[in-house]
């Protein structure tokens, strides 16, 4: 079975602690956090297993390099400490099993397009951003045979992300894929970052979905139109997990004329869209969920967004009534992309 | 051409008649397993008179007429087993009037729920009924005639329940009229005029009703549908209990089936709430969420799903996807709810044991007064053995609904002689009158409700 490569001296030597010192969820100063850590390293209980939200910015936080969530969450499962509801565990993971059949198999022999579990969102992948790009899991009735299954993090499950994950690169090396491009973040995480953490291999390589935007831009610069659009940028959890592609967000913008508004909360410092908080079992995580909502939602607005640009799924399907309501209109970073090339974006709301 | 074609001819004119074969082929079936039976006639009038005189011609003539309307109630209930004629009603398809003050529509009997929801929608934003979770081409008089519950269910019962007077034309042509509209008056309500209850439930049987006056309640600027779950059907029960409490919901609905995965073993419940404002809607959440469930979810027995702006309707006919050939058919009990644990259970077992995956739904009628509990059962139109073995569990719930302490809802002619079979012997003797009295010649919708 798989392991995670956790280095325990990495956190001796921290200087700062801040993947708990840093939490936007919880208060703990450095020492607390430097015995806390230790205590779950050591296989010990530890409040934060109780009181974490599972938010994942403690990956991106850790200036050692090691992965403060992945421990988290399996000191979690093995103290059985369960952040949702039992029900909820149990959809969750019943949600990712696929039902419909064997995926059929086309093969790639190159790159292309990994939709993951969201073929659903094929409307999205249109126009020549993506002309002559191969997809695979565009069959919404196959999707989970791609579901990277990374969200249960959220679930305390890393057992079930262990035993499936390698059935599920399996698949999609049997597309003769050499180079993935992961619309979702969750997957290009789990391919980049949670693999290597556990020892799973990954005989393809990945590109990011932004990045690939990015460069399609760039082929077809003569196309762009500047959007003049004053743009906030709802960053998912899982990408905390690929922190250094975040870059590409503000080199798009930049590219289509779109203006990042200035926020507080941006960044490191950006907010959860709240869905997986809502139906967490500690008590007040509903409204919690709606203040975190709130102030994100007010921060984009205070800062003058006219439009919330989202790329997770999930994040849109959370927010976007909400900062609709507030005026802001919300749009997936493809459709906005499109639209600079003169498209119409497939899901403008 | 023989006689009562060229009567019914003279009754409607050309082209809203036909026994051409390939038209009384659509005509003998509905979408469920009950056996097809071929009519001699389809009629598609457009008046009530001409509804009387075709009703007055059959019976010279003893001819079986079976009205039809949206032909969606699935359990063979226009099916029409001794031939005769059929009468489309879909062409008397106008909406009369819409009463804004009293809260009322009066309309014509082939006037589908879609239609009035988006005659609503687009003139009356202010107003809303209670929709089923039938395909939008159910009518509204065809679902309230069988008892149709829809999500408002929870606040205020069956449709029935929501029927201010009726039109209707009596086995023997007569045209009468029900509730206030009988004596001159605006169609705002029934009451407290001598009941007559003749028309609900009795499956085309003792006339035909050709309009309708149905309440209309206050639409709200927010609508959506919130979820929770549960992996006991036990707690199902009281969750229905604590949410009614509260007197917050449009609409409960617990659900449980094998397909899609997240939903096996479990218990999910819709919870369709409504709000003028964010302010209000907060606070119906609190109240149902955080106090009337809040147990559940810190003891980790129950998760709350989040909200979802906008009303989705349940689709059982969903259900039909889940094996190939697009069949299905459910039984719907009137249960107290009390029993939903037990309908869970047993409805489980008889799936399982005809190899069909299990799809189960109680939706809450009046404050928790009463579950229509459905047990949904897909079969392979083309697999004959695929359809035997979901009739066979389609009796064996009919009886299960009994055993339990329900009512079946809207039976077919099977779970009909169940009932019966049951029903106090007073009772089934005055339902015979009546008929009798109603229907001298028999000639309503026959076979059902008939001994066999």
């Amino acid at each position: 079975m798989y392991e995670l490569n956790f280095d325990v001296q990495k956190c001796l030597h921290c200087p700062t602690h801040a993947c708990l010192t840093r939490c936007q969820h919880m208060d703990i100063d450095r020492d607390t956090a430097g015995r806390e850590i230790l205590k779950i390293a050591a296989g010990e209980d530890s409040f934060v297993l109780h009181d974490c939200l599972t938010c994942y910015a403690c990956e991106e936080y850790c200036p050692m390099g090691n992965h403060p969530f992945y421990l988290i969450v399996k000191r979690q499962e093995e103290l059985n400490v369960q952040p949702l509801p039992r029900p909820l565990i149990q959809r969750g993971i019943n949600i990712g099993k696929p039902f419909r059949g064997e995926p059929k198999i086309n093969k790639v022999n190159g790159r292309a397009l990994l939709m993951g579990a969201f073929a659903d969102h094929m409307f999205l992948i249109q126009g020549r951003l993506f002309e002559g790009l191969p997809v695979i899991s565009d069959d919404p009735r196959k999707m989970f045979h791609y579901f990277c299954q990374l969200m249960y993090l959220h679930y305390a499950r890393i057992s079930v992300i262990n035993e499936r994950l390698p059935g599920v690169i399996e698949t999609i090396t049997r597309h003769n894929v050499t180079e993935a491009i992961c619309f979702h973040d969750e997957c290009y995480g789990t391919y980049t970052s949670y693999c290597p953490s556990m020892g799973i291999e990954v005989p393809f390589r990945t590109v990011h979905f932004f990045e690939f935007l990015y460069n399609r831009l760039v082929e077809l610069r003569n196309l762009i139109r500047p959007v003049n659009l004053r743009v906030a940028y709802q960053r998912p959890c899982s990408s905390r997990l690929s922190p250094g592609k975040l870059r590409f967000v503000y080199d798009i913008f930049k590219l289509i004329g779109a203006e990042a508004v200035q926020r507080k909360y941006v960044g490191r410092n950006a907010l959860c869209c709240g869905g997986i908080i809502e139906g967490q079992r500690r008590e007040g995580s509903r409204k919690r969920a709606s203040e975190i909502q709130g102030l994100n939602i007010s921060d984009m607005k205070d800062a003058g967004a006219e439009v919330c640009v989202f790329n997770c799924p999930a994040c849109y399907h959370t927010l976007a009534h909400l900062v609709e309501k507030e005026g802001i209109r919300p749009i997936f970073m493809s459709d906005l992309c499109r639209l600079a090339i003169g498209e119409q974006p497939a899901g403008w709301r | 051409m023989d006689i009562i074609h060229q009567g019914l001819l003279d009754i409607v004119g050309e082209g809203h008649i036909s026994n051409q074969q390939e038209e009384l082929f659509i005509y003998s079936w509905d979408l469920g397993t009950t056996e097809p039976h071929r009519p001699d006639y389809v009629v598609s009038p457009r008046t009530p008179q001409e509804i009387s005189r075709i009703l007055e011609l059959a019976n010279r003539h003893r001819i079986p007429v079976i009205p039809l309307g949206g032909g969606l109630s699935l359990a063979g209930l226009a099916v029409p087993f001794r031939g005769g004629i059929i009468i489309d009603l879909k062409r008397m398809d106008t909406i009369i009037e819409v009463n804004e003050q009293a809260r009322y529509a009066v309309m014509e009997c082939g006037v589908s729920m879609g239609q009035l929801t988006s005659y609503l929608e687009r003139k009356f934003p202010m107003l809303t009924h209670s929709e089923p979770g039938a395909p939008p081409t159910a009518t509204v008089a065809g679902n309230a005639a069988i008892h149709g519950q829809g999500d408002l269910a929870h606040p205020y019962g069956f449709n029935s329940d929501m029927v201010n007077g009726l039109e209707v034309v009596l086995p023997t042509g007569e045209i009468c009229r029900f509730g206030a509209c009988s004596i001159g008056a605006q169609w705002f309500t029934q009451h407290p005029l001598p009941d007559v209850g003749l028309f609900l439930g009795w499956t085309g049987t003792t006339g035909i009703i050709t309009k309708i006056s149905l309440r209309l309640f206050p639409c709200k600027n927010i609508r959506g549908t919130a979820m929770f779950v549960v992996d006991n059907e036990d707690y199902v029960p009281d969750i229905y209990h604590r949410i009614s409490r509260t007197q917050m919901a449009e609409d409960i609905i617990a659900f449980s089936q094998t397909i899609p995965p997240y939903a096996s073993g479990l218990q999910h419940f819709t919870i369709n709430l409504a709000a003028d404002s964010e302010k209000e809607l907060e606070f119906k959440k609190e109240l149902i969420f955080d106090d009337a469930l809040g147990e559940y979810i810190r003891r980790g027995d129950g998760g709350y799903l989040g909200f979802t702006y906008g009303l989705q309707h349940p689709q059982i006919s969903k259900t039909a996807d889940w094996r190939k050939g697009g069949g299905f058919e459910y039984v719907g009990g009137i249960m107290p709810v009390s029993c939903y644990p037990q309908c869970y259970r047993r409805g489980k077992e008889i799936s399982d044991r005809h190899d069909i995956p299990y799809t189960v739904l109680g939706r809450c009628i009046g404050a928790a007064h009463a579950m229509m509990f459905s047990w949904t059962y897909a079969f392979n139109r083309a697999d004959p053995e695929s359809v035997r073995h979901a009739r066979e569990a389609m009796h064996e719930t009919d009886e299960l609904a009994l055993e339990l302490g329900g009512a079946i809802w809207k039976p077919g002619l099977y779970g009909q002689r169940l009932v019966m079979s049951r029903l106090n012997p007073n009772t089934l003797n005055l339902m015979k009158k009546i008929k009798k009295l109603l229907d001298p010649n028999g000639i309503m919708n026959p076979g059902h409700w008939e001994e066999s």
